[in-house]
């Protein structure tokens, strides 16, 4: 069963590279027609730049190629045939991954917290004050309430920079507090899928004739809570963290471009603006990849924290 | 004889706040108390409130209910207005739960160990390095194997039987004076009720325990119960001793329940309590019972009848408590069709049956060819005549559900041949039987809320065959179809109604009408009074029978309730674990010689009557896949001989013509 | 009468039943007066909006709310109010066409591949599962960079996309129909194919849909206003809410009213989408809350 997830998660990859590459391929024109803009007339440069990228040999080759390089790590070039595609992206990656980071370590818990508090006191005044915000956060778009944020933390009470200016390779620490901003808004616009639903998981296992046969048993309420519901009522969140999470490495476009913020997101939009294909290839790649194996951990996490399914597996 | 009550609710009313902000009562001024020693039954049918009571005893309301008025005492404390520690020291500790469904009452994510030795370190006395030393005895105390080996499992391991041991080893922890319990043996198989009826009652007599049972069961309550308090519509009806309640009935409610119920040495029909409980909402001005009552006069329906305490020690609420020996005369018991006594030919064959659901794999085919596991259902060799009614009984997990399914091309057959009409072969899966063949076979499921498409009325439900096999469309369609309502005894105005406006025996009968829409030649009948009130069960049945004496239907019936199948059937098929136990005319096989697993079977049914009690045979462990070879019963039968009943298979033994029974013991000692 | 008149009558009754459940619930009334009101804002906001939306003022240039331009004006001198009334008109006939295309082909597939099973299914599922994987800006943009912007090339775009997630819900949605007794009823009965698809699983498989539309409704507005936001959308000098605060942005520190319009139509619309859709799905019986958000 493990081996299976595992295989099946293989192969979503592997048809994720192949949609990329043939996607790419069927776009009017290719790299170097796109790279050379104005000059595509020249036939002469056309072919020199074919004959670079190496474009004149069929596509199953080059795409057994270009899979071959991307599980070494190798991506290739860039479309003007001189700069590394991994230099590149793995600055903004590691951007990515900082920003990705502080908003999870902020609204991951924040999440849980006031999923667990609006399920507990369901329909008094935490609930409804925390329901109302997440369904604010959940529907406005986060450009909305990034710009809303800049407004008043920034242009308004001036305590936040709202922009960030530091290079896409500085070091971490340099990020700081520039980050600040873009991180409380992706907690914010995150916190809110995750805390609707495992408000509603505490209702049901509250309701459940586990939780009803605890306190019949006389377990103190506290410990009813911490013991017999919450670890049932955290398990399906599992698979909702780990989306949010796909979603925080490879989707957050948005927010970077509003902020200025140099990470995968915005080399993404630059790329295809650009038209530099092969980039948006890699990015493509890696962000798929991403999203399999979050997903992945979170199918193996739920495996080992639910009984039944862990029984089932162990003690045959 | 007074001794002080130990649990004692008076004038309790507990209800809930409707969406228009309305106050509705779901329990009303009711009054119970219960000493020690003394086992209290609470009964009613579903709805009544008797759960909710039961809860109220712990100071425990659902979400939503709250007290309306009244009083709730143990021992002399106010359950209702007591310091939030001092209710969870009691609860769990001197007034202990035993639940409704233990499977879903255990924790999914602890250890049976870990649950239990929190009780015993919430309410015992033990040191904590005694617990698990004291795990292992509460679980030995409730006749579990293997206690040690259990603590390390979770819930979801174990089986329904064991759960419910488990439950009541949880409840026994804390030593308790009190025990409540919620239905604890609903759903689970009679071997194993009987058994965990034994050891209740054993633990109340060695424990001197106040007991309060809720169930909906009239059997259980006779077993363990020495008064009985019945309700109806959130009301005390009927209070008594369990030999007064349950033999001599003083209210019209309780009499009909009783008759309601089938029973082992009774041949006839159980007689059915027409009409529905009043729902919460409705306002009622006289006898919440008068709808339904054959005594009810004007009196009835105009003021509420007092509770009236009978010089006999009863307590009723009926105007006509003393003319309930009118209703014994008023309805004779309707004697059930008679068995068709002119052979008019078979209506279906199986020959040789076999049904298997575990699908080898590819590698366990090229590795290991021979080591495919038994069939589920195997040897199944049985000819129905027309106009017959086939009882199947068994277990759950004794097959009779998948033969059913097999029959009505739902599941593909192994092995083995099916033949309609002795000439047409059904061996293949529905889709590809021909037409005319389906119109003659036709299946009632279980559960009605699943067999009707929640999205259709009920006209478009009954449409449904007469387009299809009669082609039939507008006024002659709406005549037929208003026709068979009126014989599933629903009038014109249901057409229009969704499922979701019926109740559970209303939707049976749309299902029951939708079946004989088709004029098949043979019904199937899987569990379909299985999901519902005694009261309701009855009246399916006789609706059952009457059709079939109608149109002389052949049926082929499942159940698991032995007395039900008594009832219904003409001849009846004991199953275990896939393969025929016993074969024979209903009179025949309920009575000796027995089947071991027969006799088993038989010996763990619960009479509604407190003198009878029942005879425990084999053991109640729940098997998972039948023997390879041999006898299906060898592993818990009581009187196996040896080896020949693991290697062979048993022969069948003529006792008498048409009764068979596969068993090595010879005939005579059977 | 016949049986399929009053079956059309059941089905207008449900339609009330529904509307009225839905209009019984504070979320449903403010959610659908939203909506109609944009919708209606949508449709006669050329009558009523006081200027030309394109009517460019350099002595107004970012002025401040007053008598005659009540909202101010933006960086070209146009009238903030006149922009913001017509500045959803795009995003609803865009994403009102898309979606309900979207639910249908996806639904389509969805309960096609869900009744099929087997090995097609499989390997139907891990393909939607492929492309669930990649960031949904990238897939559009890289359409959008190359075919261009416009409602050409929108509309057929967020259809596409918006229709993957759609084949999910609709498959699951299959298999727990036809799991069930009514369906192998009529199987028994010997219905063809077609009639129980018909019958029997339609009609119940649709609701989910259309709280799956209802849902997509408002993730797809969202979609649409961030591109316009980033400046693949709507193509200036077409008002719209997205396009409108990436223009105010740069001025909001001195002219936060050019921002803080559009902000109030755009996420009055997409709030009153969401409590529509929440209010559906209670009054049809479905648990939004416990499906996943992406």
């Amino acid at each position: 069963m493990l081996i299976r997830r595992v295989l099946l998660g293989g192969v979503t990859v592997c048809i994720v590279s192949l949609i990329i590459f043939a996607g790419v391929e069927m776009l009017p024109g290719d790299a170097c027609t796109q790279f050379l803009g104005e000059y595509q007339a020249d036939e002469e440069l056309l072919a020199q730049c074919r004959k670079d990228l190496d474009l004149n040999r069929p596509p199953i080759d080059r795409f057994a190629e270009w899979t071959q390089g991307a599980i070494t790590g190798d991506l290739g070039l860039a479309a003007d045939g001189t700069t590394k595609i991994s230099t590149i992206v793995g600055d903004r990656l590691k951007n990515s991954l900082l920003l990705a980071f502080l908003a999870m370590a902020v609204g991951i818990p924040l999440a849980l917290f006031l999923g667990v508090v609006s399920g507990l006191w369901r329909d008094r005044l935490p609930d409804i004050i925390a329901s109302t915000l997440a369904i604010f956060a959940m529907t406005i778009p986060e450009f909305v309430s990034a710009t809303l944020l800049i407004l008043v933390l920034s242009v308004w009470l001036g305590w936040l920079p709202g922009i960030v200016l530091t290079s896409a390779a500085a070091p971490a620490s340099e990020f700081f507090p520039e980050i600040l901003l873009p991180m409380i808004v992706l907690s914010f616009v995150m916190c809110a899928h995750i805390m609707r639903m495992v408000r509603s998981s505490v209702i049901d296992v509250m309701a459940s004739d586990y939780v009803q046969m605890a306190t019949l048993k006389g377990v103190p309420y506290w410990q009813m809570v911490f013991r017999h519901a919450l670890p049932n009522a955290l398990l399906p969140a599992i698979n909702v963290v780990a989306l949010t999470i796909a979603w925080l490495l490879g989707g957050v476009v948005v927010i970077e471009v509003v902020f200025n913020y140099p990470g995968l997101g915005r080399l993404m939009i630059d790329s295809i603006s650009d038209r530099n294909l092969p980039v948006v290839q890699s990015i493509a790649l890696i962000v798929a990849s991403v999203y399999v194996c979050v997903n992945l951990a979170a199918d193996l996490l739920t495996m080992i924290a639910n009984p039944k399914l862990r029984t089932m597996y162990m003690r045959k | 004889m007074p001794q002080s009550s130990f649990i004692d609710i008076k004038n309790l009313s507990v209800g809930y706040t409707s969406r228009n902000g309305k106050i509705i009562p779901v329990l009303r001024d009711v009054n119970l108390s219960i000493t020690r020693g003394d086992s209290i039954g609470l009964v009613g049918e579903s709805g009544s409130g008797k759960s909710t009571l039961a809860l109220a005893a712990m100071g425990y309301f659902k979400r939503g209910l709250h007290v309306i008025s009244g009083q709730v005492q143990f021992d002399g404390i106010d359950m209702l207005n007591i310091e939030r520690n001092a209710l969870q020291r009691l609860r769990g500790g001197r007034l202990a739960l035993i639940p409704q469904n233990s499977g879903q009452s255990l924790t999914p994510n602890l250890r049976i160990g870990q649950q239990i030795s929190e009780a015993l370190r919430l309410h015992g006395d033990l040191p904590a390095t005694s617990f698990d030393v004291g795990v292992i005895d509460l679980l030995s105390q409730v006749r579990l194997p293997d206690p040690v080996g259990l603590t390390d499992r979770y819930p979801h391991e174990l089986s329904g039987g064991q759960q419910q041991r488990v439950a009541i080893a949880m409840a026994l922890a804390s030593n308790p004076e009190a025990l409540l319990l919620d239905e604890p043996t609903t759903g689970l198989d009679v071997t194993t009720q009987a058994h965990i009826m034994e050891l209740l009652r054993d633990l109340a007599k060695d424990r001197n325990l106040a007991m309060l049972y809720v169930s909906h069961d009239l059997g259980a309550i006779a077993r363990v119960c020495n008064k009985v308090m019945v309700m109806y519509a959130g009301e005390t009806v009927l209070t008594g001793s369990a030999k007064q309640v349950l033999l001599s009935p003083r209210h019209p409610y309780a009499h009909g329940l009783l008759v309601s119920i089938p029973r082992l040495n009774e041949a006839s029909l159980p007689q059915a309590l027409d009409g529905r409980p009043p729902m919460p909402s409705e306002t009622i001005t006289g006898c919440a019972f008068a709808d339904r009552c054959k005594l009810a006069d004007q009196t009835c329906h105009k003021s509420p009848p007092p509770l009236n305490h009978l010089e006999t020690g009863e307590a009723v609420r009926c105007f006509h408590h003393d003319q309930i020996g009118q209703l014994n005369q008023k309805t004779e018991k309707s004697a059930r069709s008679n068995p068709t006594a002119a052979d008019k030919g078979t209506a279906l064959s199986l020959a040789n049956l076999a049904v298997s659901y575990s699908q080898p794999g590819l590698l366990s085919k090229l590795f290991a060819p021979q080591d495919t596991p038994p069939s589920t259902v195997d040897r199944i060799t049985i000819d129905i005549k027309k106009g017959e009614t086939l009882g199947l009984v068994g277990e759950s997990g004794s097959g009779k559900s998948t033969i059913l399914k097999t029959i009505a091309g739902m599941v593909p057959a192994q092995s083995g041949n099916i033949i309609l009409n002795q000439a047409e072969r059904l061996d293949m899966m529905v889709e590809k039987r021909p037409a005319a063949h389906l119109r003659q076979v036709q299946i009632i499921f279980q559960n009605p809320d699943d067999s009707l498409n929640p999205r259709h009325t009920v006209a478009q439900v009954l449409a449904q065959p007469l387009r299809l096999y009669y082609g039939l469309s507008g006024t002659p369609l709406r005549d037929r179809s208003i026709d068979i309502l009126e014989q599933v005894r629903l009038g014109e105005h249901y057409l229009e109604r969704l499922p979701s406006q019926l109740s559970g025996g209303e939707k049976q009968r749309v299902a029951i009408a939708r079946a004989f829409a088709a004029d098949p030649e043979i019904i199937l009948c899987d569990e379909v009074t299985s999901a519902l009130d005694v009261s309701v069960q009855a009246a399916v049945l006789d609706l059952l029978d009457v059709l079939k004496r109608q149109d002389g239907t052949t049926y082929i019936f499942v159940s698991h309730d032995l007395a039900v199948v008594k009832a219904i059937s003409d001849r009846v098929a004991v199953l275990y674990q896939g393969r025929i136990c016993e074969i024979g005319p209903v009179a025949a096989v309920y009575s000796a010689p027995f089947h071991p697993y027969t006799d088993a079977l038989l010996g763990a049914v619960l009479e509604p009557d407190p003198d009878v009690a029942p005879r425990l045979t084999a053991d109640d462990v729940v098997e998972l896949s039948p023997p390879k070879t041999g006898c299906p019963f060898q592993r818990r039968c009581p009187r196996k001989l040896g080896s020949i009943c693991e290697t062979d298979i048993p022969t069948a033994q003529e006792i008498a013509p048409g009764h068979v029974i596969h068993c090595h013991i010879p005939q005579l000692d059977l | 009468m016949t049986v399929s008149s009053t079956s059309h009558q059941q089905e207008h009754g449900r339609f009330i039943t529904v509307m009225k459940d839905i209009l019984a619930r504070p979320s449903g009334r403010i959610g659908l007066t939203l909506v109609l009101f944009h919708i209606l804002l949508a449709l006669l906001s050329p009558l009523i909006a006081p200027y030309d939306f394109k009517l460019q003022n350099s002595s107004l240039m970012l002025s401040p709310p007053s008598s005659e331009h009540w909202l101010g004006a933006d960086h070209l001198g146009r009238d903030i109010l006149s922009r913001t009334l017509m500045g959803g008109r795009e995003a609803l006939l865009v994403t009102g066409i898309a979606t309900p295309l979207a639910v249908i082909w996806g639904g389509f597939i969805g309960i096609l591949f869900g009744l099929v099973g087997g090995r097609v299914d499989e390997v139907l599922m891990r393909i939607v599962d492929a492309f669930l994987s990649l960031p949904w800006i990238l897939k559009m943009l890289v359409l959008i960079v190359t075919f261009g912007t416009g409602i050409g090339v929108l509309i057929p775009t967020l259809t596409f996309f918006y229709g993957i997630p759609v084949i999910r819900v609709a498959r699951a949605a299959t298999h727990d129909i036809i799991a069930r007794d009514f369906v192998w009823a009529a199987k028994a009965r010997g219905h063809s194919r077609i009639s129980i698809i018909w019958r029997e699983l339609l009609p119940n498989v649709l609701d989910t849909l259309m709280v799956e539309g209802a849902m997509r409704w408002s993730w797809m507005l969202l979609a649409f206003s961030s591109l316009s936001f980033l400046g693949f959308g709507v193509s200036p000098p077409t008002p719209d809410w997205g396009l409108m605060i990436s223009d105010a942005r740069g001025f909001m520190s001195f002219a936060p009213w050019g921002v803080i319009a559009p902000v109030i139509g755009l996420s009055s619309l997409i709030i009153g989408i969401n409590l529509s859709a929440d209010a559906l799905a209670k009054a049809l019986g479905i648990d939004r809350a416990q499906k996943a958000p992406m």
